[in-house]
């Protein structure tokens, strides 16, 4: 009983210290902050900076790759920015960044005051800078940083050098972060939404981040677990994957893609959730489907357990396997077309208007189109022979990553970021910075198709001279893309110092649906502390 | 058709010059013929068997379908583009929520449209998965970074390694100052070829002592993961009259050299196998015999003294 005493008064001495409005002042604002909106803010900065330094080592590749013969680097440094390039841009780039815009935007579109879990989401941030101050630091270890691949394949991985423990304890804190996310995002959404928003009257953005946050908990733990085996087989004599000892290194390939394949939906749910934002705003029309919407990421979500094998076909598998992969993951076509059909009919008799977030979610729209196509190609079994571990499977991910979800995320920095900051910003470098990233981006990629099919393999230094003149092409593209990128830090740092006020519809003449929109620009620091009523 | 064009692109003389004179530069010694690829340099080799025949044209029937796909969907998005336009007074139909018929109509055409592909390819996988009545197996096993080729059957006993060639290695080294242009088939290369016979079915059973590495000839159709502790298998057939040099690369990461190990096969007409082969097992036994040395020895012990 006296416990209980205790805890009570200590709690009422914490309520009246607590009552204040404002974000506290300095450092302590972002390293104690459990407001939805700094922490959504920590997230969306965290993810421009590594942005930068993946994207900074993907310039080193595309260098390398511009002539044949090695100019610059020891092979060995090429297979580490290769497989650091991945690391960073999938686990510090792309998945913070929507854990960043759900932070931001899931309070705000349901209705809630804040994340359900502040604390613990002060703690999934944080644990990030960590965990990539320790994978970057292994450039500086004995043997350098990681280079089997972001995917870690042993007998390879094994042969890592220092850097292997700290890139392993590294993916644990990542992993750590993308469940406590994930759960606090699914326990807001679940338990906070405001009264009268029922699930189907949930914005499409909610609706993603929801299953997503389903998936990152399914599989962030078989991640953990794959790279803990590889651990004890390294340090500890285990042979979970050392065929000498009886394990076997392709149950590694199936554990680590049971993963991966939900992990590469993880990196394009969100995004699919932004499109059906941004289309109907600047489209001045609703969602076309919007309940098929939300069947059809559901699917996806459902088939993306059940097709990973389609990584493996050359690693040898029965035919039944590779019928069964193959229909599994070519079904995917169908929600996946159904998605692009209903945003088709979303523009169709609409009254569109081309500010800078609609033209990324057009470019989202055609360009990601064409990742699909070469998704289902490489889907086909057979002919997978021919394309898989070559640049044709790496203009395919490249092409539904970075105008799919990096595109979708552009996109939603340029359609909230008013709203966030309270400042309109300047719509003509935006629209500098969408032209010149669609052009490159494609220059970049394009070609990569080109030189995949014509057999050159990915993951290589160095090349045979007949593939010259399309990786020149190819990294002319990527310069140009890398240096667009400035482009964005630029607007965006000029719009948090100032600029023309936003409204609180921000968007005016496109008139946008949703709660966020009936607060004020930027919102208060405490927001919707008293629910809105959902008709 | 398609299979013509590639192959006419692939006799090309300059092509044909390079690599003859490659192989000559090489001193292989060998009575190889042309190489040949079958690539057009931004598309899929047409290839030099039924299975990457097969490949190819399965490949561009998929290719074709998507294009179509491509053209009545981003014809529709750029025709709302144009049509819908703020600035050209369109006026929004916000009644427009959803229509479960067209709903269904376009979840049931992908539907069909992917059973048309899956039937084709199906049926390819049973082909390629067909191992059996094999004329000629080789062991393939994957090293960092070197192939070793032992031969079964009829060739039993010949077994070697091929690496990397010593001009392309020297061209590849950091700031080497060799223009890889210089080098003929830089980096697709070997010392030492794979040798089978055309118009037999040549059966590769495929591992590995270290890491995971793949082996991948794109004009044959072949590429398949050489993995510790397994044997994989895949089987090809090369056309009579399609003698000559094919290459490709190792297709799985495997380590700092992993770009510098290529597979390079040199196909001959069977007579011309079968004299290889002799003279592999002869250049083997003469290996394996007691080193001829010792009767030479003495004369020359006795040479030095004086």
């Amino acid at each position: 009983m006296a416990n209980v005493h205790a805890s009570n008064t200590a709690h009422d001495a914490h309520d009246d210290h607590d009552h204040h409005d404002g974000p506290a002042t300095g450092i302590k604002r972002w390293i104690f902050a459990t407001n939805h909106k700094d922490i959504g803010t920590m997230y969306l900065v965290f993810s421009l900076i590594m942005f930068f330094i993946g994207g900074a080592m993907a310039m080193g590749i595309r260098a390398e790759l511009f002539q044949p013969g090695l100019q610059l680097m020891d092979p060995v440094f090429f297979n580490q920015l290769t497989t650091n390039h991945a690391l960073i841009m999938i686990f510090g780039a792309v998945m913070p960044a929507f854990v960043g815009l759900a932070n931001w935007m899931v309070p705000l579109q349901v209705g809630a005051p804040d994340m359900a879990l502040p604390r613990m989401n002060n703690l999934s941030f944080w644990l990030l800078p960590f965990a990539f101050t320790l994978l970057l630091s292994t450039m500086f270890v004995p043997g350098g940083m990681a280079a089997a691949g972001w995917t870690l394949y042993p007998p390879l991985s094994l042969q890592t050098g220092d850097a292997f423990p700290m890139l392993i304890f590294a993916i644990h804190m990542m992993g750590a972060s993308s469940i406590m996310g994930a759960i606090n995002i699914i326990v807001t959404i679940m338990n906070m939404r405001a009264p009268g928003m029922n699930l189907l009257k949930m914005p499409l953005f909610c609706w993603s981040w929801l299953i997503t946050a389903y998936l990152l908990i399914a599989v962030m733990p078989v991640l953990a677990g794959a790279v803990t085996m590889l651990l004890t087989d390294h340090f500890f004599k285990t042979s979970f994957f050392n065929a000498a000892g009886g394990g076997d290194p392709v149950m590694f390939e199936h554990i680590f893609w049971f993963f991966g394949h939900p992990e590469v939906y993880i990196m394009i749910l969100p995004a699919f959730g932004i499109i059906s934002e941004i289309l109907p705003t600047f489209a001045r029309k609703p969602l076309f489907g919007a309940t098929s919407m939300i069947y059809a990421i559901a699917s996806i979500a459902f088939l993306s357990f059940i097709v990973w094998g389609h990584h493996m076909f050359v690693d040898g598998m029965p035919v039944a396997a590779q019928l069964f992969y193959m229909m599994s993951t070519m079904l995917i076509a169908v929600p996946t077309g159904v998605k692009v059909f209903n945003w088709t009919a979303t523009l169709w008799r609409g009254s569109l208007t081309f500010e800078p977030p609609m033209l990324f979610a057009l470019s989202f729209l055609f360009l990601f189109t064409i990742g699909g196509f070469s998704g289902v190609m490489l889907a086909i079994v057979p002919v997978d022979f021919q394309y898989n571990q070559t640049y044709f499977v790496v203009a395919h991910f490249h092409y539904v990553l970075v105008p799919g979800a990096i595109f979708a995320i552009m996109g939603a920095v340029y359609y909230w970021l008013p709203k966030w900051t309270g400042h309109m910003y300047s719509m003509k470098l935006a629209t500098w910075h969408f032209w010149l990233s669609t052009i490159f981006v494609n220059v970049l990629f394009f070609p990569q198709h080109f030189l995949g099919l014509a057999g050159m393999p990915r993951r290589i230094p160095d090349y045979a001279v007949q593939f010259s003149d399309w990786n020149m092409v190819s990294s002319l593209g990527g310069f140009g893309f890398g240096l667009s990128q400035i482009l964005f830090a630029i607007v965006i740092i000029q719009c948090i110092r100032g600029g023309k006020k936003a409204t609180a519809l921000v968007w005016d003449d496109a008139r946008p649906n949703g709660l966020e929109w009936t607060l004020s620009s930027p919102p208060p620091y405490h927001s919707f502390t008293t629910a809105p009523e959902v008709k | 058709m398609r299979v013509n064009l590639g192959i006419d692109h692939s006799t090309s003389r300059p092509r044909r010059l390079i690599s003859a004179a490659a192989l000559c530069l090489a001193a292989l010694g060998l009575a190889g013929t042309a190489g040949a690829n079958t690539s057009n340099g931004y598309n899929l080799p047409t290839g030099v068997t039924d299975l990457a025949r097969d490949m190819y044209g399965l490949h561009m029937e998929v290719f074709w379908i998507c294009v179509g796909i491509a053209i009545v969907v981003f014809g529709a998005m750029i025709y709302a583009l144009v049509k819908f336009r703020h600035s050209q007074g369109a006026v929004a139909d916000t009644s427009m929520l959803h229509s479960t018929k067209v709903e269904v109509i376009w979840t049931i055409i992908p539907v069909v449209i992917l059973v048309v592909m899956a039937i084709p390819a199906a049926d390819l996988i049973l082909k390629q998965e067909d191992t059996r009545n094999s004329q000629l197996s080789i062991r393939v096993t994957g090293y960092q970074w070197k192939w070793e080729y032992s031969y079964m059957d009829s060739a039993e006993g010949v077994d070697f390694f091929s690496t990397l060639a010593r001009d392309s290695n020297f061209a590849r080294q950091v700031n080497s100052g060799i223009d890889p242009k210089s080098v003929p088939n830089y980096l697709l290369e070997v010392d030492k070829p794979l040798v089978i016979p055309s118009g037999t079915k040549v059966r590769l059973l495929l591992t590995s002592q270290d890491v995971i590495h793949a082996w991948w000839v794109p004009d044959f159709g072949a590429k398949r993961a050489a993995i510790p502790g397994f044997v994989n298998e895949l089987w090809f057939k090369v056309d009579p009259g399609k003698e000559g040099i094919y290459r490709g690369q190792c297709a799985a990461l495997c380590g700092r050299d992993h770009g510098f190990m290529p597979v390079v096969v040199d196909v001959r007409t069977p007579d011309e196998f079968k004299k290889w082969v002799e003279i592999q097992k002869a250049a083997a036994k003469q290996a394996a015999l007691p080193a001829p040395a010792p009767p030479a020895a003495p004369p020359t012990a006795q040479a030095l003294p004086n």
